[in-house]
């Protein structure tokens, strides 16, 4: 058994919290680059300018891109040869967010008692901690912080077989077109088909972390998802609802079996700052 | 070309902006996000004075990051609107002139900013950082219980702004969309 002590995996957790703030990944700024040159509308190249400006005074200075450093969604891949030790997974990753988000000047929007007192938590615990057991004596951690506002027009539908893909893409659309400037458009599209009502979901949140470009990437409904880009996009939203070409940078389905009687689907909208950063140990 | 606007927001200003218009707003406005408006509505329901005077005023729906050694305030880009439309109908009562946010406002507040003339901006959400630079002073002037969703006062400089809603019924979104919209027929 490798061993892993934990004290790492807070470390790292810290560090990823703010670098995943701080810096814009170059894939999403070369997307702004040329979503600029294709609009037309003048107020779609002030946003896209205003977004590259901001994301290099946000790189230079050290700085979150957005005041919404989100909710800390982890995902650990735990390879079933190593040992954790030291302490827990779970209050070490914890551990982690806190300090990386007191110690980054990040916002701390948690709050407990969410139907009543709403009580900020104050240091932006707990994170919300997705882990799987996989082979091998590797630990990767992938934080992605997630803002409110696009995780506010996600939705979850479970469909009847018989929709087809002409009712999931009905769906995707509808959702993140009505979702309109909310969500701070241009916007990336996770979409999960299949698996229950709980795996869609986290399907929906995996696929934002594909990658956006999709060149040589291996896609379970490659077709289905440039229809359901090329139809928001048709829709005129544009760069933060103003008007425009460029309303979803990408669409990235996943899909998993389901149940006889069932089709779910879901929704998850992330806004134009995608942040997330990986870590293998 | 931005037109150059400053607080307090007189009618003539309001009622010569139209939606669409970039404007670079100076002046002072203050933050407010959903816990402060809940008190602040609470205020005006019993008649109390509130911690500022809203004849004229104009709140930014934020709450910002905190500030770096150094800084006056941390990355400030704007909240979803459409949260704070259950209270802007007491707040535009009580003399609210300009508000700034990002996404749609309801019908009814669409509607009471023709009837009170007032106007709705929108700011380029997740610009934080580079709105932050706009942003000159920043003081807390109410609920700091209540962290990153205290009231503050700020002092802004060309303040980058698009007219969302202006007071004559025009909305930027609706005619955007339109404007843009590809018939995939």
């Amino acid at each position: 058994m490798r061993q892993v002590k934990v004290a790492t995996i807070t470390e790292e957790v810290a560090r990823l919290s703010q670098e995943s703030n701080y810096y814009l990944d170059q894939e999403l700024k070369d997307f702004f680059i040329q979503a600029k040159e294709e609009e037309e509308s003048p107020t779609a190249q002030a946003v896209f300018a205003q977004l590259l400006e901001n994301a290099s005074i946000a790189g230079e200075e050290e700085v979150p891109l957005c005041q919404d450093t989100g909710t800390t969604v982890v995902f650990v891949e735990l390879g079933q040869e190593v040992q954790l030790v030291g302490g827990n997974l779970e209050e070490a990753i914890n551990e982690g967010v806190s300090q990386g988000y007191t110690q980054g000047y990040l916002r701390k929007s948690m709050v407990e008692d969410p139907a009543g007192k709403r009580k900020n938590t104050g240091d932006n615990t707990p994170a919300i901690i997705h882990s799987k057991i996989v082979p091998g004596d590797k630990v990767k951690l992938t934080i992605a912080p997630k803002g409110g506002g696009s995780e506010n027009m996600s939705q979850i539908k479970m469909l009847k077989p018989a929709d087809g893909a002409a009712g999931v893409k009905d769906f995707v659309v509808k959702t993140v077109v009505e979702a309109g400037p909310n969500p701070c458009p241009p916007v990336i599209v996770g979409v999960g088909i299949g698996g229950n009502f709980e795996k869609s979901a986290l399907l929906a949140k995996e696929a934002l972390l594909l990658p956006l470009n999709k060149e040589g990437v291996e896609r379970d409904m490659p077709e289905l998802e440039d229809e359901i880009l090329k139809e928001i996009n048709n829709s005129g939203v544009g760069p933060q609802g103003f008007g425009g070409r460029t309303t979803a940078l990408a669409v990235n389905i996943k899909t998993h079996p389901c149940h006889i009687a069932s089709l779910p689907v879901a929704v998850n909208i992330n806004c134009h700052a995608a942040r997330h950063r990986s870590v293998v140990l | 070309m931005a037109k150059k606007i400053s607080t307090p927001l007189t009618e003539e200003t309001i009622t010569g902006l139209k939606a669409g218009d970039k404007v670079l707003l100076s002046g002072t406005i203050y933050t407010a996000r959903d816990a402060a408006h809940e008190r602040l509505v609470k205020l005006l329901e019993s008649g109390e004075e509130l911690p500022f005077d809203l004849a004229g005023a104009v709140i930014y729906y934020v709450g910002p990051a905190p500030a770096k050694p150094g800084y006056v305030i941390g990355p400030a880009g704007p909240t979803t609107s459409y949260r704070m439309d259950p209270y802007t109908p007491a707040m535009l009562e009580g003399g609210l002139k300009g508000m700034i946010g990002k996404g749609s406002r309801s019908r009814e507040v669409r509607d009471l900013l023709q009837e009170h003339k007032a106007i709705y901006f929108g700011a380029v959400g997740g610009a934080a950082a580079l709105i932050s630079s706009a942003i000159k002073e920043a003081e807390v002037i109410a609920y700091e219980d209540l962290g990153t969703e205290a009231i503050r006062r700020l002092q802004v400089k060309d303040f980058p702004l698009v007219v969302v809603n202006d007071c004559k019924g025009g909305d930027l979104y609706e005619q955007g969309r339109e404007k843009y919209r590809i018939s995939s027929n």
